[in-house]
């Protein structure tokens, strides 16, 4: 039974939000919810430069397929509309607009793609349309204040560098640090990420920075650079294929930095193993997932559970692709934050429920690494762990670290 | 504009309904003008975006038409252009405060001159070098567009965001946001249409077309080729240019990605679709470069229950097919398209048309 007092709240809430917008928004159901049915959409790189995350829409439906085949949340079924955009921004505003005008979905879930999602970032919140879990690693869509209506998922690239100047400042105070990174938002965000770690000591830390371009031939030269100037702490914040140049470099020339290295370019199969396993040896870097190829986790439960779900809803997926995890892990914070709206699937609900999620866990997160999101941090994951490279695999040590 | 060619043999001779081709040429303007001002309040808001996007596809396409098709110069780079014309716009209206509309016309001159530069090197590579050299140019613009000491201006790669609230109608007008930029998109494009219409007609456009079907002869006609192949190429970049520009101001983001080789080619695609050498086809070409790749994608999406019913597919197959289908789909429209209609939907009217008025012709 509803008390009195809760019901003279309830109506002051709404006369207050009827009044402060002008439309009666709170309690009516978004757009896209019928008592079957919630639609939502997003926007993938099905064709285009990177397709190669094609994979992540793929298992996201593949995931609320299954969600549906058991009866739904809370009765309702997700209706999630995966859209190609071949990562064009200009593509991705109109069918953004499709999904949100034409379709009528009730918010938009891991649209892919920093430029992407920059071109819709003030659409949704001009329309107050819920854009959740954005999938993008920069560090602008925890932005609570200035764009309520966006959420991002994974720890950014400023975080995770936050990360190693923690380490760095803890363990290795009078380290002189050298940066390589890419000339775009990508390696600049590392750039931010340290100085804000390392704050005032910054400038006196930092011996030497040198970039390089997506199409630059090699990086050794900047790599001789960097040695010249007597650092003897490297932080790595390069693609793949210059990750491994500058590894195999740094190892011939006989330069022994303490050497970290982004977490986007931690694969062995595609970087350590063409650098050199004996000459990547040391290294450190950080994770928050379970590496899909890293054999520790064969019998651990979460991943058994990852693995019993991409057999049963798809079983011809390259397993080695941690694209498979994310993606699985972010439809599960969706449902998680569905569930918590119960009934209440106003747009201003999803929004405040995925700002309430306390300490979830997911399978395929590193243990101790948790969700954890409030009205004032729009950033679910922002927790690490440092690893090493021991020669044949990474090896996790010390705590779990926040950014 | 019309479903009428420009260059329709012998005006008034023949008759169709008693009316001259020349007069149902008029009526078709009109009626095509008319049904452009009011539908915008039959359709939504999305659909009036698709609707001013194919305005500014048919100004881009009305530009590459000017080159490749009056002038024969073949351009796999005017993504660049219109690229230039988008960052001429998404530059000055967010860091020099000046107003959108304002940086429509700066951003055709801007092109005008740099397609007039770039016209004059082109001057020596013919046929598919020139096609080489212009592919470069796209293929470079995304690059050039992330270069370090333009950051400031450029945005690098996270782009320029427009403020969309600057671009909302003026005056108070009773036209929502889209509605508004599409008529502001067909009052420029309808100008642009009659200029290039005239440029075609005139002397200017008899020796850009006359350079195209026989340069050695046209130069014995005392047309100098350097200057007005430089000004075709001039003339092209302008019109891409204002199409970027307003694109920018109807999309609110510019970036890199914005750009990539696939908007030249689509632009292509568009001209050789709608019809080369045609004024009309650049309008047929803007509706299948907007809309074809959208009913591909439904289509593609409609295969896996499809593929279920028919031939007992497991879904997940099925799906992947899907994603997979889209852009096989566009291409068979594309071969059904190019195989129905070798000279285009401009050029397939045009035929359509003289067999009626030879029929009617024949019968009366």
């Amino acid at each position: 039974m509803i008390s009195r007092r809760r019901l003279l709240q309830t109506s002051a809430v709404s006369a207050a939000a009827l009044a402060a917008r002008g439309v009666p928004a709170w309690g009516a159901n978004a757009p896209g919810v019928t008592a079957t049915e919630i639609k939502i959409g997003q926007t993938m790189p099905y064709s285009g430069n990177a397709s190669a995350y094609g994979t992540i829409g793929k298992v996201e439906l593949a995931y609320f397929k299954m969600i549906n085949e058991q009866g739904g949340i809370n009765g309702r079924k997700i209706n999630l509309i995966s859209l190609d955009d071949g990562y064009s921004p200009p593509k991705t505003v109109e069918l953004v607009r499709r999904l949100v005008e034409q379709e009528e979905v009730a918010f938009l879930f891991q649209t892919l793609g920093t430029p992407s999602n920059s071109a819709i970032h003030q659409y949704c919140n001009d329309e107050k349309v819920p854009q959740l879990f954005v999938a993008t690693g920069a560090a602008k869509w925890n932005d609570p204040k200035g764009h309520p209506w966006t959420m991002g998922w994974q720890p950014n690239y400023q975080t995770e560098a936050k990360i190693y100047a923690k380490y760095i400042l803890a363990n290795k105070p009078n380290a002189k640090i050298s940066i390589l990174y890419q000339n775009d938002d990508f390696g600049k965000d590392y750039l931010i990420g340290l100085k804000a770690g390392l704050g005032d000591k910054f400038e006196r830390m930092v011996v030497k920075e040198a970039s390089y371009e997506s199409t630059d031939p090699t990086v050794d030269s900047q790599i001789v650079t960097l040695q010249g100037s007597g650092a003897d702490t490297h932080v790595t914040a390069a693609i793949p294929k210059y990750a491994a140049q500058a590894i195999r470099k740094i190892y011939d020339i006989g330069w022994k930095p303490t050497h970290f290295l982004t977490n986007v370019a931690i694969s062995v199969g595609s970087v350590l193993q063409p650098a050199g396993l004996e000459k990547s040896q040391g290294i450190i870097s950080a994770d928050y997932r379970k590496d899909t190829s890293d054999p520790r986790w064969k019998d651990d439960a979460g991943y058994k559970q990852w693995l019993a779900f991409m057999q049963k809803n798809l079983p011809d997926a390259d397993l080695k692709d941690n694209n498979y995890p994310y993606g699985m892990m972010c439809a599960m914070t969706m449902a998680q934050v569905l569930k918590q709206c119960g009934d209440d699937l106003s747009r201003e609900n999803v929004m405040k429920q995925a700002a309430s999620l306390k300490n979830l866990e997911m399978p395929m997160l590193l243990p101790g690494i948790t969700i954890n999101t409030s009205a004032t941090d729009f950033a679910p994951i922002k927790q690490m762990q440092l690893q090493r490279f021991d020669g044949k695999s990474w090896e996790l040590f010390g705590d779990v670290i926040g950014g | 504009m019309t479903s009428v060619s420009e260059t329709a043999a012998a005006p008034g001779t023949r008759q169709i309904a008693g009316l001259s081709l020349t007069r149902w040429r008029a009526i078709g303007i009109v009626g095509f003008l008319a049904a452009a001002c009011v539908l915008p309040f039959f359709l939504s808001n999305y659909h009036n975006l698709q609707l001013a996007t194919v305005v500014i596809y048919a100004i881009a396409l009305m530009g590459l038409n000017i080159l490749t098709g009056f002038n024969g110069q073949i351009s796999l780079g005017h993504g660049a252009f219109y690229a230039i014309g988008a960052y001429t716009t998404a530059i000055l209206t967010t860091k020099f405060g000046v107003p959108y509309w304002a940086t429509v016309p700066v951003a055709g001159v801007i092109c005008l001159v740099v397609g007039f530069l770039i016209g004059l090197p082109a001057l020596r590579l013919e046929g598919l070098y020139l096609a080489l050299a212009t592919f470069a140019l796209a293929l470079a613009t995304p690059q050039l567009l992330k270069f370090k000491p333009l950051d400031p201006w450029t945005g690098g790669v996270q782009g320029v965001l427009l403020r969309r609230s600057a671009s909302n109608p003026p005056w108070g007008l009773p036209l929502t946001r889209d509605q508004w930029l599409y008529f502001l998109c067909l009052a420029i494009a309808i100008p642009m249409f009659w200029a290039a219409r005239n440029l075609i007609r005139g002397r200017t456009g008899r020796a850009i077309v006359a350079i195209r079907d026989h340069p050695v002869a046209a130069e014995t006609m005392g047309v100098n080729i350097a200057i007005y192949k430089s000004a075709a190429f001039g003339v092209s970049a302008l019109y891409t240019g204002v199409a970027g520009a307003l694109g920018a101001v109807v999309v609110g983001f510019v970036a890199p990605e914005s750009f990539p080789l696939f908007l030249s080619l689509s632009l292509l695609v568009g001209i050789v679709v709608g019809g080369l050498a045609s004024i009309s086809g650049a309008i047929f070409g803007a509706i299948f470069i907007e809309f074809v790749p959208n009913l591909s994608d439904e289509l593609a999406r409609s295969i896996p229950a499809i593929a279920q019913w028919l031939l007992g597919f497991t879904p997940s197959v099925a799906e992947q097919a899907a994603t997979a289908a889209q852009w096989t789909i566009y291409g068979l429209v594309l071969i059904a398209f190019m195989y129905a209609m070798p000279t285009g939907v401009a050029g397939f009217i045009r035929l359509l048309w003289s067999r009626l008025a030879r029929g009617f012709g024949e019968g009366g």
